[in-house]
C-alpha cells in the first residue's frame, strides 16, 4: 500500500510540474519562435537565451492587483480562471509518456480527457459572462459555439480510433501501433482497417485541436481587432495568468492526445530505433505538433465566425460522420 | 474500486484545484487600489459604459448550443458502440449505419433551412 | 457632437469602437448597435485629436506653418508638404529650380510606398496576421533611413521649402535609392506569396464591403478606395503639377469594388511609385535647389487658390485665399481620408463586425489626417 501511494504521488508530482513547466515555457517557445519567424531576436535579456523570461513574468503578474469590475459577479469572476486550469491539470492523469511512466492509467482514458477537455469552454463562457463587458460577452459566446462546433467532429474522429483498437484505454491503444511507423494510425497500410481516409482524419483532428485550443487561425475569441482582448479582457495579474497558461497546458495535452491516437506515442519510427527510451519519443513528437502551432498561428490570419463554423459543420462533420461508417465498414468486410 | 485509485483521484483532483487558487492569492498580496474608472468595465476609452452586458444576446448562437448538444449526445452514444462493435457482428454494424444516416439527413435539414447561412 | 445612446428593449445593445482600440489606429471611435454578430447601425465619431491646423495655418506666416503640415498626417507627411508648398509658391509667383521639383518628387514617391507598406502591415494585422507587419516595417526602415539622412528626420519632415528645398540629395542617397528599387520589388513577390496568396487572406476579402462607383463618388472618395471600384481617377493624371507628366507610369484600377480590390490597388500602386523613383533618378537634372532670390517674406497676391495633389491616402487638396499680407486670411485644407472614412456608417450597416473592421482596415484611415 504504502509503496504504490509513494508512487502514485510521485507520478502524480511529475505530471503535475510537467504540466506547469510546459504552461510556462511554452510561452518562452512561442516569443523565441514567433521572434524567429518576424526577424527579431524575441526575448533574449533575462538569463541565457531569455530562459529566466517566464518566471520572471510570472512573479511580475503576482505583484499586480487583480481587479474586479464594480458590475461583475464576483464568485464566478475569480472562479474562472482556476476552472481553466484545472480541466488542463486534470487530463495529464491518463497520459501515457511511455510503457512505464503514466500517473494513473484508466480504461476509459480518452473518454475522460474529452469530458474535462469540454468543461475548459464552461470557464471561457463563465469569464466573460461574469466580467460585464460587452466585448467579453461576444467573446465568450463566440468561443463556446466554436469549442462545441470543433468537439463534434474531433468526438467522432476519436470513435474511428477507438473502432479499430476496440478499446478507449490509451496504453492499448498506443501498444497496438508498435512496432515502426507503417503501423501508426496516421498510415492507413498495416493498421487493422486498411481506411485510406485515415491521414484525412489526422488532419481534421489536428485542425480540430487548432480550434479547440483557440489557436490561430481559429483564434476567434481573442480576436484582438475587434474584441480587444476577447474573454480575460478584465482580467490582471494572476487570473490572466491562469487564462494564459491554461492554454499552453491545453495545447500540451492536445498535442499529446494527437501523438497518442494518431502517431504511436512512444514507439519509434523504426524498430531498431527502440534503444532510445520511449518517453524521448513521445517528447519529441509532441514538440513537433506543438511547434507546427506556433508556426502557424504566426503565419495565418484568422478566419472568421461564419468561416470557421462553416467548415466545422458543412465539411468537417459530415466528412468525419463518413469516414467513421467507412472505417466501421472496413472492419466488418475484411 | 481500489483505495489507490480513490485516493490517487483525490490526490490529483485536490493538486488540480488548489494550484490555480495558491496563484489567485496575488489577490491577497497584491495592491489595493480603486475608484470610478478603475472599477468599470473597459469599453475602448469610454468613461461610463452604457447598457448592460448580460443581456438577451442574438437567438443565433443558442441554435448553435441546441444543434451541439443533439450531436454530442449522439457521438458519445456511439463510443459503446465503438468499443463493443466486434461482438456486436453485422447486425451492430447495420444498426449503427442506420443511425448515422438518420443523423445526416438531420444535418441536411438542419443546412437546407438555412440555420448556419451567415450572409 | 454624436447622439447620445438610448437603449432599446430589443436584443441589440451597442459597442463602442474606439477611441482606445487596437483596430482604428488611432482615437477614432464608431459606435456600432449589434445584433449578436451583426452590425444594424453605425457611427463615426470624430475630433479626438483635433488640432486646429486649419486655424493655425491663418495665424502662422507661411513659413512658420510649414512644419504643421507634416503633423496632420504622419505616415505620408511628404505629399502634403508638397500640397502646400505648390499651392503657396502659386499664390507667390515664385519660381521651382527643375532639380528641386525632380527630389521633390522622389520623396513624395518613397513616401508614399513607405506610407503604403505601413498600411500593408497594418491591414494585415487587422486580419489576425502578425508577421507580415515585421517584414513590411523592415522595408520601410530602409526608406526611413534614406530620408533621414537628408532631411534630417524620420517621420514628420519639413524638407520642402517655398521655390526649392532645404537640402541637396547626395550619391550616397542616390546609390541608397537605387539599392532600394530591387530590394523592394523582391519583397514584393514575398509580399505576393505570403499573403496575397493565402487562401484565408483572400477569403475574408473577397466580396467583402461592395463599395459601388456611385457610393464613391456620392462621399468623394479618392485613392485606392475610388480607384478599387473602377474610378480612374488620379491628380498625377487627371490635373498634372509638379513634373509628374515627364514620367511614364500608370494608375492601377481594379472595377471588383470589393477590399481585395482596395489591396490590390494599393500594392500595384508600390510598383509605380518604384517606376517613377526609377526614372526619375535616370533624368535628375543638375543644378541649384533653391532659385536664385528666393523672397525673404512670403507674401503672395490677393486672390484665392486650390492645388490638388496625390498623396498616399488619396487627393488631398489646398485651398488658399489670400488678402496679401503675411498670413493667409483662409486656409482650407481637404483631407482625403475624411471623405473615405464617411463611407463606413452607410456601407457596414448589416455587416458582421468582424468584415466591418476589415473593411476599415482597407480604407487606410490615418485619424491625426481625418481630426487635422
Amino acid at each position: 500500500m504504502s509503496l504504490t501511494l509513494l508512487n502514485v504521488i510521485f507520478a502524480v508530482v511529475v505530471a503535475i510540474a510537467f504540466a506547469a513547466l510546459n504552461a510556462a515555457y511554452l510561452v518562452w517557445a512561442e516569443r523565441r519562435g514567433a521572434g524567429r519567424i518576424q526577424r527579431r531576436p524575441g526575448p533574449n535579456i533575462n538569463g541565457p537565451f531569455g530562459l529566466f523570461q517566464p518566471p520572471l513574468d510570472g512573479l511580475k503578474l503576482m505583484a499586480k492587483q487583480l481587479t474586479i469590475p464594480g458590475g461583475a459577479d464576483k464568485i464566478l469572476f475569480v472562479a474562472a480562471p482556476v476552472l481553466s486550469m484545472f480541466p488542463a491539470i486534470m487530463s495529464f492523469v491518463t497520459i501515457p509518456f511511455s510503457e512505464m511512466i503514466v500517473a494513473h492509467n484508466m480504461n476509459v482514458g480518452l473518454l475522460m480527457i474529452f469530458a474535462f477537455a469540454s468543461s475548459g469552454s464552461m470557464a471561457l463562457l463563465f469569464a466573460g459572462w461574469s466580467s460585464r463587458n460587452k466585448y467579453a460577452m461576444m467573446s465568450a459566446v463566440r468561443s463556446v459555439s466554436q469549442a462545441v462546433a470543433y468537439e463534434i467532429p474531433m468526438l467522432i474522429t476519436a470513435i474511428t480510433i477507438v473502432l479499430m483498437t476496440g478499446t478507449m484505454d490509451l496504453m492499448e491503444i498506443v501498444r497496438q501501433q508498435g512496432p515502426s511507423i507503417l503501423h501508426w494510425n496516421i498510415f492507413p497500410l498495416l493498421t487493422n482497417s486498411h481506411n485510406l481516409l485515415m491521414p484525412f482524419s489526422f488532419l481534421i483532428f489536428f485542425t480540430c485541436t487548432l480550434a479547440e485550443t483557440n489557436r490561430a487561425p481559429f483564434d476567434l475569441g481573442e480576436a484582438e481587432s475587434e474584441l480587444v482582448a476577447g474573454f480575460h479582457i478584465e482580467y490582471g495579474s494572476m487570473g490572466f495568468g491562469l487564462f494564459f497558461m491554461a492554454e499552453y497546458a491545453n495545447i500540451v495535452i492536445g498535442s499529446c492526445l494527437t501523438t497518442i491516437l494518431f502517431l504511436g506515442g512512444w514507439h519509434p519510427p523504426l524498430p531498431f530505433l527502440g534503444f532510445i527510451p520511449g518517453v524521448v519519443w513521445f517528447l519529441l513528437k509532441i514538440y513537433i505538433l506543438i511547434a507546427t502551432f506556433i508556426w502557424i498561428r504566426w503565419t495565418f490570419p484568422r478566419t472568421t465566425i461564419y468561416g470557421l463554423l462553416n467548415l466545422s459543420w458543412k465539411i468537417l462533420i459530415p466528412i468525419s460522420l463518413f469516414n467513421l461508417l467507412l472505417t466501421a465498414g472496413l472492419l466488418k468486410v475484411f | 474500486m481500489s483505495a489507490e485509485l480513490v485516493l490517487s483521484s483525490v490526490i490529483f483532483f485536490g493538486l488540480a484545484v488548489i494550484i490555480p487558487v495558491i496563484m489567485l492569492l496575488t489577490a491577497v498580496f497584491g495592491p489595493r487600489s480603486g475608484g470610478v474608472a478603475k472599477n468599470d468595465a473597459y469599453e475602448s476609452g469610454i468613461k461610463h459604459v452604457v447598457g448592460m452586458a448580460d443581456q438577451k444576446f442574438s437567438v443565433k448562437f443558442y441554435l448553435l448550443a441546441i444543434l451541439f448538444l443533439i450531436f454530442d449526445i449522439e457521438a458519445v452514444f456511439m463510443y459503446p458502440w465503438a468499443v463493443s462493435l466486434r461482438e456486436l457482428g453485422m447486425f451492430g454494424f447495420l444498426e449503427m449505419v442506420v443511425f448515422i444516416l438518420l443523423l445526416l439527413t438531420g444535418l441536411i435539414y438542419i443546412l437546407k433551412k438555412g440555420v448556419l447561412n451567415w450572409r | 457632437m454624436s447622439k447620445p445612446i438610448e437603449l432599446r428593449p430589443d436584443e441589440t445593445f451597442v459597442v463602442n469602437v474606439g477611441p482606445q482600440h487596437p483596430a482604428t489606429h488611432g482615437v477614432l471611435r464608431v459606435k456600432m448597435r449589434m445584433d449578436g454578430e451583426y452590425i444594424v447601425e453605425a457611427e463615426t465619431v470624430i475630433g479626438y485629436i483635433h488640432r486646429m491646423h486649419e486655424k493655425m495655418g491663418e495665424l502662422k506666416t507661411y513659413p512658420q506653418f510649414l512644419m504643421n503640415l507634416s503633423r496632420m498626417d504622419y505616415l505620408g507627411a511628404m505629399g502634403y508638404c508638397h500640397g502646400h508648398v505648390l499651392c503657396v509658391e502659386k499664390a507667390a509667383g515664385i519660381e521651382v529650380p527643375e532639380r528641386a521639383e525632380y527630389i521633390r518628387v522622389i520623396m513624395v514617391e518613397l513616401n508614399r510606398i513607405a506610407s503604403h507598406l505601413f498600411w500593408f502591415g497594418a491591414f494585415v494585422m487587422d486580419l489576425g496576421g502578425f508577421s507580415p507587419l515585421m517584414y513590411a516595417l523592415q522595408d520601410r526602415e530602409y526608406i526611413l533611413d534614406m530620408m533621414e539622412s537628408v532631411t534630417g528626420s524620420r517621420l514628420t519632415y519639413c524638407y520642402f521649402r517655398f521655390g526649392g528645398l532645404y537640402n541637396d540629395i547626395d550619391d550616397e542617397f542616390i546609390a541608397a535609392a537605387r539599392r532600394f528599387i530591387p530590394r523592394m520589388r523582391k519583397s514584393m513577390a514575398k509580399y505576393e506569396k505570403l499573403v496575397t496568396g493565402n487562401v484565408i487572406f483572400r477569403k475574408r476579402l473577397e466580396g467583402n464591403a461592395f463599395l459601388s462607383k456611385e457610393v464613391c463618388r456620392k462621399y468623394g472618395a479618392s485613392s485606392a478606395v475610388a480607384r478599387g471600384s473602377g474610378i480612374n481617377f488620379d491628380v498625377r493624371k487627371n490635373e498634372p503639377y509638379s513634373v509628374y507628366p515627364e514620367f511614364n507610369f500608370d494608375i492601377p484600377v481594379f472595377h471588383e469594388c470589393d477590399s481585395l480590390a482596395r489591396y490590390n490597388v494599393r500594392m500595384a500602386e508600390i510598383e509605380q511609385s518604384l517606376r517613377i523613383v526609377e526614372q526619375a533618378l535616370d533624368k535628375l537634372p543638375d543644378g541649384p535647389i533653391m532659385p536664385a532670390k528666393a523672397p525673404k517674406i512670403i507674401k503672395p497676391n490677393a486672390g484665392d487658390y486650390y492645388q490638388a495633389v496625390e498623396t498616399a491616402r488619396g487627393s488631398f487638396g489646398v485651398r488658399l485665399v489670400s488678402d496679401g499680407g503675411k498670413t493667409p486670411y483662409r486656409l482650407k485644407l481637404r483631407s482625403p481620408t475624411y471623405s473615405n472614412m464617411h463611407l463606413f456608417d452607410e456601407t457596414c450597416t448589416g455587416m458582421m463586425i468582424m468584415d466591418a473592421l476589415a473593411f476599415m482596415g482597407s480604407l487606410d484611415l490615418v485619424i491625426p489626417e481625418i481630426d487635422r
